[in-house]
């Protein structure tokens, strides 16, 4: 038999050649192909609803993949580098997770940024390992958190020479991206493992002149969000691995908390979507840049916003800068991201990705057309000429010290008190997380002493129209404290 | 032989001609383009399938989207033109000897090399020499404008497709901010009728009152274009539709026209009480 190479699909493949044999389902689910379920079926298409199937031999199982899956994983490794990839249907929050979970145990530290997603930390609540956070350091213009300089890794790994691993977010949202290859070979050289949240960076592995990719520099663990740039359907993502990591082990890990009913609409676009890139990513990310640094351009004409670029590259917090991302500064408008962020969608009907206290994030990928970019950048001129306002009373992100008490998983078991009104819980150690969503990176963690600044800075994203989540309380006017 | 155009007006109702013969097929960067012979409505011009000129009932169109706000706004010498390729609406503006420029700003060249090709009677003003081509996105156009335009008119395409952009608030607050103080912008309204194309009447209206410190429609009776009843937006800055409009200076200036006269123009404004009732849905909306 021939070996598949980066032209075929297997996962694609066999779903094909499994609609082509006209099987009589007996198995689940129990729509059996969209007939049981009419509304659905023309909701979705009835292709689509024919091909959401369970597991059967044809298919392969990715609990334990050993034919087409186990086919579609290899040449993803080969695709992006790796020496390992998973195939993942939990989102990149369960890549995120798997690594967590596989290079910490109970008590084990790992040193990261504090501006990491939730799903690091809730990683940490599952399996007790305990944060040793790194101060990114944050540019005061623009209120936003920038990589991890390589000093403040150093200092890190001196003081805490017993840690597991060190966690990079590369890049960060807003495309900001930390010294990868320097990082993993301070990690290695103290004996601990790099993983790398990639969620932002598929582009890195096909397209030209990008930042360094984690497979590139030598990471050990690398969590990869191909619904994000990567094109294929909400909720897929991969994990890739390097040569240090033990294959069974790293898929032991993923079988903890990973679906037996494996989603083959997930899988078939994850397939689809590495053959995609590996074919064409280098012309059409080219294309995707191309079209970012126009937009950059035309926005920074407009006047007062600042659509920010590689002019922040600074050799460390800033070591390099992925242009696809199209973050925007809105301060000098007199208003704050979040609100640019409901006036593109409320009056403009563009919805962008995200806006927080000073900045929108516009997201750029391979399905963008000029003409929309066109709409975006007439849509922020005519919110600059129609609501531009003092910028007085506006406030920036600011980083705040984390005071870390006990470890995530301590906190979140913790025997609680009954909840307290938020603005009576300063100098109280929280035992839940309190987060803005998106870019979802917690601004309280269980376990994090509340502090003053803490709750002002919660009171004023409330105020501006951000969707806070997290607590029990759905209000976010109680939080769950421990018992001291 | 029974060779026939069709083009469906909504999933259950479609409108077909008998057509002679097949001129012209192309795909452009941004459509595909096509031009058919027709017993019934003589040439025809498709774009992605979607009917936009006949030689038989061009006129129509073309006269009410140029002559109602050239009759009601006193002076007008600097006129911007986006979408248009077919030059249709060039051409009833350059009747007027006092329009001094015209801005054609069309994105697709293509456009204009077949319409030039195939429809020279419509095209016959595209050589004016008050007539300057931009080949460009209409909404990065006039973004770059402020204060230039006396009248700006919207001939675009229907809002599925290449002319989506000339179908949203910041496109039609570009435009507010591209006229003059006394500016006028017409623009190509959709039809009331059939429920997907009055949704986007109703929201092309909801972001033009936005947009515009006064914003009215007027109709006409267009064969060819979905249920036959059309129509034109009014958004002005100062000018009332009716109010301003000055009967006999534009009768002395002696256009013969088919279809528009200033009788005409009283009427066209007084619109069917279920589109009344769709436009002011919007109008105090939020």
């Amino acid at each position: 038999m021939k070996k598949p190479t980066q032209t075929s699909a297997p996962i694609y493949e066999a779903l094909q050649a499994m609609k082509s044999m006209r099987l009589v389902p007996f198995d689940v689910p129990g729509h059996k192909r969209g007939r049981g379920n009419p509304e659905l079926t023309e909701l979705l298409g009835q292709k689509c609803v024919s091909l959401d199937v369970n597991s059967m031999k044809c298919l392969d199982n990715l609990c334990h993949p050993v034919s087409v899956i186990r086919e579609a994983e290899r040449l993803a490794a080969e695709a992006f580098g790796a020496h390992g990839a998973f195939l993942m249907v939990g989102g990149t929050t369960s890549a995120v997770q798997t690594m967590v979970l596989t290079v910490t145990k109970r008590g084990e530290k790992i040193i990261l940024p504090r501006n990491v997603h939730r799903s690091v930390m809730t990683a940490m609540v599952l399996n007790g390992a305990v944060p040793v956070y790194v101060d990114p350091e944050t540019d005061d213009r623009l209120g936003i958190s920038l990589g991890m300089s390589v000093d403040a890794v150093k200092r890190a790994i001196a003081a805490h020479p017993d840690a597991k691993a060190v966690l990079v977010n590369n890049p960060t949202y807003y495309g900001i991206c930390s010294d990868l290859r320097t990082i993993v070979s301070l990690a290695h050289a103290a004996g601990m493992l790099c993983i790398v949240d990639e969620a932002h960076g598929t582009h890195f592995y096909f397209g030209k002149d990008m930042p360094v990719s984690a497979m590139a520099a030598g990471a050990d663990m690398a969590a990869v969000s191909m619904h994000k740039s990567g094109g294929s359907l909400t909720q897929s993502s991969l994990l890739l691995t390097g040569p240090a990591m033990q294959e069974g082990y790293v898929r032991q890990v993923i079988n903890l908390t990973q679906t037996t009913s494996a989603s083959y609409l997930l899988l078939s676009s994850l397939d689809i979507s590495r053959r995609n890139l590996a074919l064409r990513g280098e012309q059409a990310f080219a294309e995707v840049t191309c079209m970012a640094r126009y937009a950059r351009g035309e926005i920074n004409d407009i006047g007062d916003y600042y659509a920010f670029g590689k002019e922040l590259i600074n050799g460390d917090s800033v070591f390099d800068f992925d242009e696809t991302k199209l973050s925007v500064n809105t301060l000098d408008i007199g208003l704050a991201g979040i609100e640019v962020y409901d006036l593109l969608r409320d009056e403009y009907d563009i919805q962008i990705e995200f806006g927080d206290l000073g900045n929108i994030l516009a997201y750029l990928s391979i399905g963008d057309r000029e003409r929309d970019i066109e709409r975006l950048v007439s849509a922020l001129a005519e919110i600059r000429r129609l609501n531009k306002r003092s910028k007085a009373g506006l406030m920036k992100h600011e980083y705040i010290e984390p005071i870390v008490e006990m470890s995530p998983q301590d906190a979140f078991y913790a025997e609680k008190e009954e909840m307290l009104p938020i603005q009576k819980t300063e100098g109280r150690i929280c035992s839940e997380f309190v987060m803005c969503y998106p870019p979802g990176i917690p601004i309280l963690a269980p376990g994090e002493r509340i502090t003053r600044r803490i709750l002002d800075y919660i009171a004023y994203a409330k105020e501006k129209g951000c969707q806070m989540t997290g607590p029990e309380d759905p209000a976010i006017e109680k939080l769950n404290v421990v018992e001291e | 032989m029974d060779y026939w155009f069709s083009e469906l007006h909504t999933k259950d109702v479609k409108l077909s001609i008998r057509v002679d013969r097949q001129l012209y097929s192309g795909h452009s960067e941004f459509q595909r383009i096509d031009v058919f012979d027709s017993p019934e409505f003589g040439r025809f011009l498709v774009l992605d399938g979607y009917m936009m000129l006949t030689q038989k009932d061009e006129f129509i169109y073309h006269e009410m989207i140029v002559h109602p706000a050239m009759a009601v706004h006193p002076r007008v010498r600097n006129v911007l033109v986006i979408g248009g390729g077919d030059g249709g609406a060039v051409r009833e503006l350059c009747r007027y000897d006092d329009i001094e420029r015209i801005d054609l700003v069309e994105i697709d060249k293509q456009v204009v090399d077949v319409s030039r090709e195939f429809f020279p009677e419509v095209t016959s003003s595209l050589d004016d020499p008050r007539v300057k081509m931009h080949y460009r996105d209409g909404l990065r156009f006039v973004r770059g404008c402020k204060d230039e335009y006396d009248l700006i008119i919207v001939d675009s395409t229907d809002p599925f497709g290449p002319g989506e952009g000339l179908f949203t608030r910041e496109f039609y607050g570009n435009c507010c901010k591209a006229l003059k103080e006394d500016g006028i912008m017409i623009n190509q309204h959709e039809s009331p009728f059939y429920s997907e194309d009055a949704l986007a009447c109703q929201r092309a209206h909801k972001r033009i009152v936005e947009s515009f410190p006064a914003a009215k429609v007027y109709q006409a009776h267009i064969p060819t274009y979905p249920s036959g009843h059309w129509l034109f937006g009014f958004a002005s800055k100062k000018y009332h539709p009716l109010r301003d409009l000055n009967e006999r200076r534009w009768n002395m200036r002696g256009i013969k026209c088919r279809y528009y006269t200033t009788t005409l123009h009283k009427g066209a404004f007084y619109i069917p009480a279920y589109v009344e009732e769709l436009l002011k849905d919007v109008e105090h909306a939020d």
